[in-house]
């Protein structure tokens, strides 16, 4: 149906990248922010400040403006400051030997992946959004149940992975759902700072045959077949996390 | 860390504050008249009307707004029938393609919204003003639609903030928008954190005046 010219393979790797992309990242949020939840709902001021004004900065920032801060300004920020410590420590050494010569402790440039830098991103935001779903789900885990916990003498972490996880899980999906929907699509943004991800290749790809057009298109049809795909999932997922309630 | 560029350089974000602006109020305003027909007639019986709204809303809901922009702003060029026709002129500004796009992904998501709070509307209130004798559009216009705007609030005013974020884009096709001023300082002096650091807290001040905003107008609702 689709005349690629010659682009499939480089096309399939795209699509993998951009999976990769997202699973990675979706796993990075997943884990910031259940600690950022579970920060919000704890009884530290200093622990809940922090978590709020994570959130607060996150989702008050567009994630484009986010990743090239992160990815240029980080890169900068990175070198500027192994740079100042190799300064430091050389001084310090010329201190105590005067015929020292200048050594780079620390390396001098640093090359941020943007790779890395666009998992860490997009982890680092949608974290802030996984943070307000499971707050609302850890609220609506019925207190006995933890109370119960308690009285059956398990500790802490056992509390929290044995009764209160499952019992959120079953909450937090419908939320969870739509927040990797977003991601998914916000991984096409990774082709700003420069990885080679689908759009990228589509850029490069249209530039030498001159047909934009069928390759963006390319790129939308395997993104909605990624959209299809989660969709149907999710609802495999609720299915079988609601089988005991009612 | 050298602020004082940005002081210098503040006509530029001036501009791709006021750009960023109109760019997103005029496709919120576009994305609006697509949505509310869309969105009612997303529940027709006909299929021959409720299927290629659906194809419409699956497309835009589910694919990225920057790949959009692109099948637009990149892709427009490679219809020679385009490219004779008077329309030409317009697809070859990337502020008419950045708004077209815009406009078209935000008048999808929009209509979900319009289709979700008309779907739960409570059956009891439309019965009750069909027993007054009220017509299909009487009932649209005086029940249905102020008890939807109503609900739609805070999902609503959750898609403008999507739009601000969303518009950043824009400064990727060459449009000076808040985004494309932080590009053009940072070319120009290679200071890449404190050019988006600017652009990201201007971003910020744009997001919570318009959640202020709508904070104001839901209370505004409740009293009634």
């Amino acid at each position: 149906m689709f005349d690629l010219y010659g682009y499939q393979e480089i096309f399939l790797e795209g699509a993998w990248l951009t999976l990769q992309v997202a699973l990675l990242s979706l796993v990075l949020a997943v884990v910031l922010g259940l600690v950022a939840a579970l920060a919000k709902l704890s009884h530290s001021t200093i622990l809940t400040s922090v978590a709020t004004v994570y959130t607060t900065i996150i989702r008050g920032i567009p994630d484009l403006i986010l990743m090239l801060l992160i990815f240029f300004g980080g890169q900068m920020l990175i070198n500027d400051m192994s740079y100042k410590f190799n300064e430091w420590l050389n001084e310090v050494m010329t201190g105590y030997y005067p015929d020292h010569e200048w050594v780079s402790y620390l390396p001098d440039y640093i090359d941020v992946s943007p790779y890395f830098a666009g998992i860490v991103t997009i982890g680092f935001i949608f974290g802030a959004y996984m943070a307000e779903t499971f707050r609302g789900a850890i609220l609506s885990v019925d207190k006995g149940q933890l109370e119960a916990a308690t009285a059956y003498g398990m500790n802490k972490y056992k509390r929290f992975f044995r009764v209160m996880f499952p019992q959120m899980m079953r909450h937090a999906l419908p939320g969870l759902g739509n927040n990797w929907l977003v991601l998914l699509k916000t991984t096409a943004l990774v082709s700003i700072i420069g990885l080679q991800d689908m759009v990228k290749i589509a850029g490069d790809a249209s530039g030498s045959t001159q047909k934009p057009f069928t390759f963006y298109l390319f790129v939308a049809l395997v993104f909605l077949f990624y959209t299809a795909i989660s969709t149907s999932a999710l609802k495999w997922a609720e299915r079988k996390y609601s089988i005991q309630t009612r | 860390m050298d602020f004082s560029i940005i002081v210098n350089e503040y006509q530029f974000y001036l501009e791709g504050l006021w750009t960023t602006t109109w760019l997103v109020a005029l496709a919120l305003l576009f994305g609006l008249l697509i949505a509310l027909p869309a969105g009612i007639l997303r529940s027709h019986e006909n299929w021959l009307i409720k299927g290629p709204i659906w194809a419409y809303m699956y497309f835009f809901r589910g694919t990225p707004l920057l790949v959009q922009l692109f099948l637009i702003y990149y892709g427009a060029a490679q219809f020679d029938v385009l490219r004779e026709s008077w329309l030409w002129y317009y697809f070859q500004e990337a502020w008419f393609c950045a708004l077209l796009a815009f406009s078209l992904n935000t008048g999808a998501y929009t209509a979900e919204i319009v289709r979700g709070v008309i779907s739960t509307m409570p059956a009891g209130e439309v019965e009750a003003a069909k027993a007054y004798g009220m017509s299909r559009w009487q009932t649209l216009r005086r029940i249905i639609l102020p008890n939807s705007l109503r609900r739609a609030l805070p999902a609503y005013s959750n898609e403008i903030i999507f739009m601000i974020h969303g518009s950043a884009i824009a400064g990727v096709v060459t449009i000076v928008d808040i985004t494309g001023a932080a590009r053009v300082v940072n070319a120009r002096y290679y200071a890449p954190f404190e050019a988006y650091l600017a652009a990201g807290i201007l971003y910020m001040c744009l997001t919570f005046s318009v959640i202020y905003a709508f904070k104001l107008w839901e209370k505004r609702y409740q009293h009634i």
